[in-house]
């Protein structure tokens, strides 16, 4: 309204201002460097290493079946990981939040908190003393007569898969205590008044409630996973080529940046159409997951 | 008739906190009971454990002469409508109500024709597809009572329903629940601590206060003849005086003043006397000689529409007084200032001994 | 989302906001191990140019570089055989000015093959420093019968196998097979198919593999507990295991270890070429040059280092390889283009198969 005032050009002036920052930060670290991808991706290098525009690299895509296969055991797996993750973080986040006393459920928040103080490399580094063959769970098993010769944890799917669900927590976690902490705890006792079982106030009422949280803390689950490079490096086995590990082999080992910025620009589009499909099976709309 | 609830002995600790304290009740069928105390009398942990969501420390629950204490609460032929309503917001209006149906498998048809009719009981017919948040306050009041209402709940239990509501809404939806009450034949068991409520709708109250009942009985009876000092001070409104009672039935009040009191519910010693507003009479014809008498100057004035008050001090005293006026002009003339004769009859002077 | 690809973004943004800075600090993109903290404190001293240090390997490098065409830092470290392919393309470094380094400390015939391997057009564009070669850590209580790559593929060490997926791993492999990689690198089509029954060999043997390792240290430490017992790996690394565990050694394989040579090449867009060339000299001085070879163990280029160096050096040396092994040293020569993208692809398959 009171851009229409005498006020009009201050206040515009002023409000650009503010955004100045935003845009800034918007066109150089993440517009620009895009299209610049963009650009690279579109063309190739011909036997004599003259640049030529093509959709060549596109066409490697799917043409090469290790690529696109890649590509899908990436994205089941971190869909894989997202409902795993899910698994886990819902009953610490509805205890945390309808069950815990507040100070036990802020201590229980910290200690949640607390991996993420060190860097990933550092939270990689934990998981695979703690697994490795020589590590601290083995020599337990060991000496408490379990097993009777260590075995082998890490450098598997299961390692992996364990390393991106610790990794993706907090952030699954975060929304869901902020939806649950919402919720009026009478919306469960109103269920279970009218008759509801356990079951059904979980499934009828609280995840219904929660969706919205489920719903943002899943699309950030899943793109973090998608687009980790660690974790699956370091703790998957031989066998764990993840879709990021491709593109950093296209741009390091073969030095073919305008392939791995068509990889890069492939993964981009494809999660976003997984994470669409998503909100559209589900009945959710990305701005209110993201409110 | 038969009692569809009853208590016996009913008791609830949290730690050495006694909330509820070997309570012993029967509630007939049909009946509109009230609850009625402040907060933090016990009142809402009677209605969980009636409800089922808390267990008793001891005591039985008994509905319809059975005992429901290992019936978890999906399993009682009670239902609750909270305080804050507790409407599914990611439901419509049909939703919520099919909600408890549908746990009892009710068939669809069936469950159709169920969620119209109470619908239209509640004055809502039509608006089945409507979002919660479409909803006004009283709208809202009323889907979640047909909510509870449409399970055929032996007894309906209401926690506070209408304190969200402004003032005006209130009082409609008052006579409402009432008329909804007498329509159903449901027994409703309605706590509140607004007694204004309590009066207007109930069968029954019991007043409530630090975990034990107080009072059982009608609203008018509660009124005119309340049984404890904590009734009569709690249930509508009261002049009090605390001073000594002597032996004869003579109130002497700190401040000085002296009345004779018909019926006393102590002998002697440390009491209390309360004196309705409209038990005070304005310049009382002389011939009413059993009449204890005082004057009284005027300080205000207060008309609220249906009522008309006088805020004075008795003389001598300094003791302040509210005396109701009768709605005609025949007071017109007192004003802030005047000075006025007053007198109040021995029966309508109410002491109890200020120990218990 | 990209993380690899933003990196380099970023990478490139802070190197243009970088520029700006640095007189009289020398900003060095190197290995681990290549600049000794006391070596470093001690250059600072003598000439008051500060170093800042980013550790990198061959192919970030000349990613890095690649991303900022040459910007950011002030002297790089590659490998001699990654330098004359890549600058004939990228144009990422500027030629050595022989004169300004003090080329009498530095082995003749090392800095003469350097020159020669490094030359595009008419300019060379690295001097020596380093040497050493890949070959077998082998656990000589477990394995001793590994003596060749070959090795790496034998069932009889199902679980206790490790190696870097990268390039020298296809090119011992290919030794191993019996050819010639190096004879092939003109020729594409040949290289490939090579590269491709290398692939198929090391698919085959992927259940024997424990772990694809991409850290040194870390491979160290799964030879030190015993979980891995054959290895492909530097010779240093197997050198600093035997000084704690007289089982672990390296071993140079029958099929010939993988020579290399690390040099100096100072990026086409240095800022402080003065203090590049301060650094090469001041590093391969023999007193200096024969610290880092005591501590890190790798060979160097510079000539009189040898009556600075500890017994226990030449002792390695000596144990790991015969006269015939020396002979038998299979020296990086320049990698060709195309040769990379081959690799690269070939790598990236044996990580997807099953």
């Amino acid at each position: 309204m009171f851009l229409k005032s005498g006020l009009e050009q201050p206040a515009r002036l002023g409000l650009w201002l503010l955004l100045a920052p935003v845009i800034l930060w918007l066109a150089l670290l993440i517009i620009i460097p895009h299209i610049e991808l963009f650009l690279m991706s579109l063309r190739v290098e011909d036997d004599w290493g003259e640049a030529a525009w093509s959709l060549d690299n596109y066409r490697h895509f799917f043409e090469e079946r290790l690529y696109w296969l890649t590509f899908v055991r990436t994205a089941a797996y971190s869909l894989l990981v997202t409902f795993l993750t899910f698994l886990v973080t819902f009953p610490v986040a509805f205890y945390i939040t309808k069950l815990a006393r507040p100070k036990a459920g802020m201590i229980l928040m910290i200690l949640l908190l607390l991996p993420f103080w060190v860097s990933e490399l550092v939270r990689v580094y934990g998981w695979m003393i703690l697994l490795r063959e020589s590590g601290v769970i083995n020599h337990f098993l060991v000496s408490l007569g379990i097993i009777d010769t260590p075995m082998e944890m890490l450098y598997n799917d299961a390692a992996m898969l364990l390393g991106l669900v610790y990794t993706s927590m907090l952030f699954m976690a975060v929304p869901l205590i902020s939806s649950l902490e919402g919720m009026d705890d009478s919306l469960i006792e109103a269920a279970h008044d009218l008759g509801a079982s356990k079951w059904v106030i979980f499934t009828r009422i609280v995840i219904p409630y929660a969706a919205p949280g489920i719903t943002s803390g899943s699309i950030v689950v899943f793109m973090l996973t998608l687009g980790n490079y660690l974790t699956p490096n370091l703790m998957g086995g031989k066998n764990s080529l993840w879709f990021t590990e491709q593109i950093y082999n296209e741009f390091i080992a073969s030095f073919n940046w305008n392939q791995g910025a068509a990889f890069g620009f492939l993964l981009l589009l494809l999660s976003s159409f997984i994470v669409w499909l998503g909100l559209r099976l589900s009945g959710q709309s990305l701005g209110k997951a993201l409110s | 008739m038969a009692a569809v609830l009853e208590l016996r002995h009913l008791t609830r600790k949290f730690g050495d906190f006694t909330a509820v304290n070997d309570i012993s009740l029967s509630v007939e069928e049909g009946s509109f009971f009230s609850i009625l105390g402040p907060s933090g009398c016990g009142k809402t942990t009677l209605l969980r454990m009636i409800a089922g969501f808390q267990t008793p420390s001891s005591g039985d629950i008994l509905i319809r002469g059975q005992s429901v204490l290992n019936v978890p609460p999906n399993k009682r032929p009670v239902n609750l409508v909270f305080q804050h309503l507790a409407l599914f917001p990611m439901m419509d209006v049909a939703e919520n109500i099919a909600f408890g149906l549908k746990r009892r498998k009710v068939p669809a048809a069936e469950r159709k024709r169920r969620i119209d009719s109470i619908l239209e009981r509640v004055g809502l017919a039509g608006y089945g597809a409507k979002r919660i948040d479409q909803l006004s306050g009283g709208q809202r009041q009323r889907v979640a009572i047909a909510r509870a209402l449409v399970l055929e709940p032996s007894i309906l239990l209401l926690d506070e329903p209408l304190g969200a509501l402004d003032l005006k809404l209130r009082e409609h939806m008052k006579i409402e629940l009432k008329k909804l009450q007498s329509q159903v034949g449901t027994t409703f068991i309605y706590i509140t601590h607004d007694q204004s409520e309590a009066l207007v709708m109930s069968d029954q109250v019991a007043v409530m206060n630090a975990g034990r009942f107080e009072q059982v009985d009608t609203p008018r009876a509660l009124y005119d003849q309340p049984a404890t000092r904590f009734v009569a001070g709690f249930v509508g409104e009261s002049n009090r005086f605390t001073g000594q009672l002597e032996a004869g039935g003579q109130f002497l009040a700190e401040e000085g003043l002296s009345l004779r009191v018909a019926a006393p519910d102590t002998t002697s010693g440390d009491a209390e006397l309360f004196i309705r507003p409209e038990a005070i009479l304005l310049e009382p014809e002389p011939h009413l000689n059993a009449l204890n008498r005082f004057r009284v100057q005027v300080r205000n004035v207060i008309f609220d529409g249906s009522n008309t008050r006088v805020l004075s001090d008795i003389k001598g005293t300094g003791h302040e007084i509210i005396i109701a006026l009768p709605q005609n002009q025949r007071f017109a003339h007192i004003g802030p200032g005047s000075e006025v004769d007053a007198g109040v009859a021995a029966e309508d002077c109410r002491c109890f001994s200020s120990q218990d | 989302m990209k993380k690899g690809v933003s990196t380099i973004l970023c990478g490139a943004l802070l190197g243009l906001s970088f520029n700006a800075q640095a007189e009289g600090v020398l900003r060095l993109l190197t290995w681990k191990g290549y600049a000794p903290q006391p070596l470093v404190e001690k250059f600072e001293k003598q000439t008051g140019v500060k170093v800042q240090i980013t550790y990198s390997n061959n192919e970030e490098m000349i990613a890095k570089l690649r991303a900022t065409r040459g910007a950011g830092f002030d002297l790089a470290q590659p490998s001699q055989d990654r330098i004359a392919s890549v600058q004939a393309k990228f144009r990422l470094y500027q030629p050595i000015d022989y004169s300004k380094v003090k080329t009498g400390q530095i082995v003749p015939s090392m800095l003469e093959a350097v020159k020669k391997n490094t030359r595009v057009k008419d300019a060379s564009y690295a001097v020596p420093f380093a040497y050493g070669t890949s070959g077998l850590i082998v656990n000589k209580k477990a394995a001793p019968d590994a003596t060749d790559y070959t090795a790496l593929i034998d069932p009889a060490y199902k679980g206790r196998i490790s190696y870097r997926l990268k390039r020298p791993t296809l090119i011992a492999m290919a030794f191993a097979l019996g050819d010639d990689p190096f004879a092939k690198y003109s020729d594409p089509d040949a290289y490939k198919q090579l590269m491709e029954r290398v692939r198929d060999k090391l698919i085959e043997a992927k259940p024997l593999v424990k772990n694809y390792w991409s850290n040194g240290d870390s491979l160290l430490e799964m030879m030190r507990s015993g979980e891995v017992t054959v290895a492909m790996g530097w010779d240093n690394g197997g050198w600093k295991l035997h000084a704690e565990n007289p089982d672990l050694d390296f071993v140079a394989p029958k099929s010939g270890a993988l020579g290399w040579i690390d040099t100096f090449a100072i990026p086409a867009k240095s800022k402080n070429i003065d203090a590049a060339y301060q650094w090469i000299n001041f590093m391969l001085a023999p007193e200096n040059a024969a610290f880092f070879t005591n501590q890190e163990k790798y060979g160097t280029a510079s000539r009189d280092a040898g009556k600075h160096l500890n017994p226990e050096i030449r002792a390695n040396f000596e144990r790991s390889f015969s006269q015939a092994d020396i002979d038998n040293i299979k020296w990086y020569p320049p990698v060709p283009a195309k040769i990379e993208q081959i690799e690269g692809k070939i790598l990236d398959q044996i990580k997807a198969a099953r």
